[in-house]
């Protein structure tokens, strides 16, 4: 009992600070990495409403009867997530490359008002 | 030794609010979003799964897909035209990031070669990452690891010798081709299931002896196309990121 | 158990606010790394060796490198001092 709680609270403290690096920061590095730790609150959590006490890893060994098991399905959707998390990043990164090189700097608002100032220099 | 690093107070054009008030409102913000999620998620019991779809899986994985790694039986056997798609996103992911560099300067931010000892660990580290890899891909219907670790370790194995010596060209024509008959192989055995008047990915061959390398049918052949389409996937991102010179 | 748990937990959430809140970035993306090591080995814990296994190689290991290459490129590797709007 005791181990849920401090699982699903250290879930949502992950989640938490994911989101303050993402909404109050203003460095898109740290959004980005604010991104990474919100995704591993998500994929902890998820795992922990999929244990089972007492089970086993949901994989079968030969020779052994099979004990009571944990849930696999979350095990498999934080699988694939993990995967696509990092393509988010890479994706991400390579986005935060290129704002340096066009924009010089990587401070998200100066960003959005240059790019503000763009759109109506285009406008006109 | 400790460094001493400047604090630098932006000056924000937010006005009277300051610094003291943005703080608080995120303090605030936060310490209501716990609450409210603490709340959600105090009503989940712990350690007591529901195992709604769970628990018929995990009684009919083995003799239906004849897999022992009841994830790699729900990820290829269940989920398999799911999976396809991931694999798909992350390709659009990595071709993105691809399109997204190829007009910046290649090249530009070359690092000097990394030195002696690293060249030649990265170099002699290089063969072990490679089975390491292999076996987690091979073995991914036995124990836990399959495509997508054993992917990432290829990528890995991959780019630690370009790591270390960053003059040498990364081949980004041979792991596209790589990840495109991957793809392509993951593709055709999907089809080739349905010849038989079956679906998509219906199992192509027996189901074999439980614990044996060649069981479970097609899904070790589609966790190695997998492995393969990761693996060159990844290894062409960090590439490109990296910015390694491009021999096309 | 939860001994070992309360344990990771604590290193994983003070890892977390370092990632957020330390100004060198290198330090940041190792963090992260952290974080990501943690937490594979509660996913272990939890009795899911795929996904600690998947988390420990992608999380821990090319996050981590695809950080410090993107850093470099960016010339945020060493701690930037002098430009007031990129510190944060």
């Amino acid at each position: 009992m005791m181990t849920g709680l401090i699982l699903h609270a250290s879930a949502i403290g992950l989640l938490l600070t994911g989101i303050y690096a993402i909404a109050a920061r203003r460095h898109l590095m740290r959004n980005i990495l604010g991104l990474a730790v919100l995704e591993s609150g998500a994929n902890l959590l998820l795992v922990a409403i999929g244990y089972r006490q007492g089970g086993h890893a949901p994989i079968l060994v030969a020779g052994q009867t099979p004990g009571p098991m944990v849930d696999p399905i979350p095990q498999a959707l934080v699988l694939t997530a993990i995967v696509i998390g990092f393509g988010v990043l890479a994706l991400a990164l390579a986005l935060v490359v290129r704002v340096k090189e066009n924009y010089g700097t990587l401070d998200n608002r100066e960003v959005a008002e240059r790019l503000r100032a763009e759109s109506r220099e285009a406008r006109s | 030794m400790r460094r001493h690093y400047p604090q630098h107070r932006v000056i924000r054009p937010m006005g009277h609010q300051g610094n003291h008030g943005r703080l608080a409102a995120s303090a605030l913000f936060l310490a209501g979003l716990g609450l409210l999620l603490f709340n959600l998620v105090a009503s989940i019991p712990f350690g007591h799964a529901p195992l709604h779809v769970g628990r018929a899986i995990l009684e009919r994985a083995s003799g239906e897909t004849g897999a022992d790694n009841i994830v790699t039986a729900i990820l290829l056997g269940y989920r398999g035209l799911d999976t396809l798609g991931e694999v798909t996103i992350l390709f659009t992911a990595a071709a993105a990031a691809g399109m997204v560099l190829a007009s910046a300067g290649r090249g530009q931010a070359q690092g000097e070669d990394a030195g002696f000892i690293f060249r030649t660990a990265a170099w002699m580290l290089f063969p072990f990452l490679l089975v390491v890899g292999a076996y987690i891909i091979i073995h991914g219907h036995l124990t836990p690891g399959g495509g997508f670790q054993g992917g990432a370790i290829l990528a890995a194995a991959f780019f630690t010798p370009l790591l270390a010596s960053p003059a040498s060209p990364f081949n980004h024509r041979v792991a596209t081709l790589v990840e495109g008959f991957a793809g392509l192989a993951f593709i055709v055995i999907g089809l080739l299931g349905m010849l038989g008047g079956g679906q998509f990915l219906t199992q192509l061959f027996g189901k074999g002896a439980p614990g044996a390398l060649f069981s479970a049918g097609s899904l070790p052949v589609l966790y190695l196309a997998i492995g393969l389409k990761v693996g060159s996937e990844l290894a062409g991102l960090m590439a490109s990121v990296f910015g390694g010179k491009e021999k096309a | 158990m939860i001994l070992l748990v309360t344990l990771i937990a604590i290193v994983m959430l003070a890892a977390a606010i370092l990632t957020v809140t330390l100004r060198n970035w290198l330090a940041a993306t190792a963090a992260l790394s952290v974080v990501s090591l943690a937490l594979s080995v509660l996913f272990a814990l939890l009795r899911a060796p795929d996904v600690a296994l998947a988390e420990a190689a992608v999380g821990a290991g090319l996050s981590g490198v695809l950080l410090a290459l993107t850093l470099r490129r960016v010339g945020l590797w060493t701690n930037n001092d002098g430009k007031p709007g990129d510190s944060q």
